[in-house]
């Protein structure tokens, strides 16, 4: 760069500081660009006693179904369900940040603890601060659960968008299943029409979703407390005459 | 209390084992004017008597909303108090930002007995010369506390602060009991009588006191003048028809000989910035 001052050229360089370069290399990995062990869809809903949660227990590395006994639905207190998908390492992470949340809580000792709406705000505002500084936690949670009688249920997406309803889903999930939800969702379900309704919806991201797999868990929170079942899986049908002879339409293609 | 070689540093001990400092602080808390709580299951009154620094100005503002939920009356130096009230209604909004729900009053008053703990216990602090009577609702229902500057709490079913509290005391002593299913007007009224007995033989008017309730579903607001003259008007008018009508003025009542009383608005050994 040139200049000229009171008739003098004065030259100045601006030097190439290879210092910036590294920095802005330790500065890219102080934060999350992309998830690498994602968990799939969550499908929840409001049922007549509580809050239903289902997920499948896959952990994907890209397109690799690496992990297959992922738990991504975890109870929170007394009163709430907080289920998953995305980075399973920031999910784990938001788990201790709650740990720490309910143990205070617990600490007090006096009578007052958190509920899923505390809960769910606590992590819209975790949530949309990471957001904000460009280093989000890459999930979206969904976050159930039942307080004197008021149930609730809500989601926080990775940029904080954060809002309630009577079901919701997430990732695959809100373009599969709140379609049949939005279709077939009542509030008095009962517990097993409930526990249906959840099946067909994961039935249908299992044949339709690739990380899915099949091996799911379905969790309950009512004024009681909190059950998650046990691992199982769900019936497949794949005798569809469709698809007998699948290239039967356009032989030579793949 | 009488001067020793002890209490000039908050940080002393004496060798009875006490900090004079905090002691003469919760001396200046017995210098402001009366503030009064009490509760019932489900609503908090706090009221507290409006003193003027002359009859020029206006009176000092004692009573503070912190939330639609929590509200507290001082006495002392209300400097103090302003800037402990600032501090209670920023956790209030904090929490409720946080989790969009109402910070729990039993929570708040640890905070804030914390707080001045520091203040006793810093040899470049004092503590605050503020005694705070703080009422409020959490999922137990309604509370009613005293934050003294010591840095302890109490939880009360009713109390009174600042002069001539004692007198407001002996009256909440005899009632305290059945507060607890009071309704809200009953409560209301025993507020105002209690207001009345720190007064000492001066007419009680609306405009000697302010009052302020809240409880389950009633956010935390002041009564209007004419409301708290109202309630006035009840038991006033009681004593006035029994005083028509037997000539002899009832004892629970006396209101009529009040009329000579200059006895509020003269105390000299009160320092200006204590009200």
């Amino acid at each position: 760069m040139l200049l000229i001052l009171w008739g003098v050229l004065i030259q100045f360089t601006i030097p190439i500081d290879n210092g910036d370069a590294l920095k802005n290399a330790e500065a890219d990995s102080q934060r999350t660009l992309y998830p690498y062990v994602t968990g799939t869809s969550i499908v929840a809903i409001k049922y007549k006693d509580g809050v239903l949660m289902a997920s499948d227990m896959g952990g994907s590395y890209g397109s690799t179904l690496r992990y297959k006994n992922i738990e991504r639905v975890k109870a929170i207190g007394k009163h709430s369900l907080l289920g998953a998908s995305g980075e399973i390492s920031d999910f784990q992470e938001i788990l201790r940040y709650l740990d720490e949340l309910v143990l205070n809580d617990n600490m007090w000792d006096d009578g007052n603890s958190l509920g899923p709406k505390e809960v769910h705000n606590y992590l819209t505002r975790v949530m949309y601060n990471r957001r904000n500084k460009f280093n989000p936690l890459w999930n979206t949670l969904v976050l159930g659960g039942v307080k004197n009688g008021e149930i609730y249920l809500g989601m926080v997406s990775m940029i904080g968008v954060s809002f309630e309803d009577n079901h919701v889903a997430t990732g695959f999930g809100n373009h599969l299943a709140r379609p049949i939800l939005r279709d077939e969702w009542r509030a008095d379900l009962s517990f097993e029409d409930g526990v249906k309704l959840l099946e067909k919806c994961m039935r249908v991201l299992l044949y339709r979703d690739r990380s899915a797999i099949n091996k799911l868990q379905i969790a309950k929170i009512t004024e009681e407390g909190v059950t998650v079942s046990q691992p199982y899986s769900l019936k497949t049908f794949w005798e569809f005459q469709a698809f007998h002879n699948p290239t039967a339409g356009a032989q030579g293609s793949w | 209390m009488f001067r020793n070689q002890y209490d000039t540093d908050v940080t002393t001990w004496s060798p009875t084992g006490r900090l004079f400092q905090v002691e003469y602080a919760m001396e200046a808390v017995k210098q402001g004017s009366a503030a009064i709580g009490l509760r019932s299951r489900s609503h908090v009154v706090l009221a507290c008597v409006n003193k003027a620094q002359s009859e020029l100005s206006s009176h000092q503002k004692k009573i503070f909303k912190v939330d639609d939920h929590i509200g507290v009356a001082i006495a002392g130096l209300t400097a103090d108090g302003r800037v402990l009230s600032r501090y209670m209604r920023s956790e209030a909004i904090n929490h409720s930002f946080t989790y969009e729900s109402p910070l729990p009053v039993g929570r708040l008053v640890v905070h804030l007995a914390d707080k001045a703990q520091v203040c006793t216990q810093r040899s470049w602090k004092r503590p605050y010369g503020v005694g705070l009577l703080v009422g409020g609702l959490d999922e137990s229902g309604a509370h009613l506390y005293y934050n003294c500057p010591s840095g302890n709490y109490f939880e009360y079913q009713a109390f009174a602060i600042g002069s001539r509290s004692q007198a407001a005391k002996t009256y909440l002593e005899r009632r305290f009991e059945s507060f607890g299913d009071s309704s809200r007007e009953d409560l209301i009224k025993d507020a105002i009588l209690a207001v009345r007995e720190t007064l000492q033989g001066e007419t009680l008017k609306s405009s000697l006191c302010t009052v302020s309730v809240l409880g389950v579903g009633e956010p935390f607001h002041f009564l209007d003048q004419e409301t708290i003259q109202k309630v006035i008007d009840t038991f006033e008018k009681v004593a006035e028809d029994e005083e028509g009508e037997a000539g002899e003025g009832d004892a629970e009542a006396a209101a009529a000989p009040a009329e000579q009383g200059g006895g509020g608005a003269g105390d000299q050994d009160v320092a200006p910035m204590e009200m």
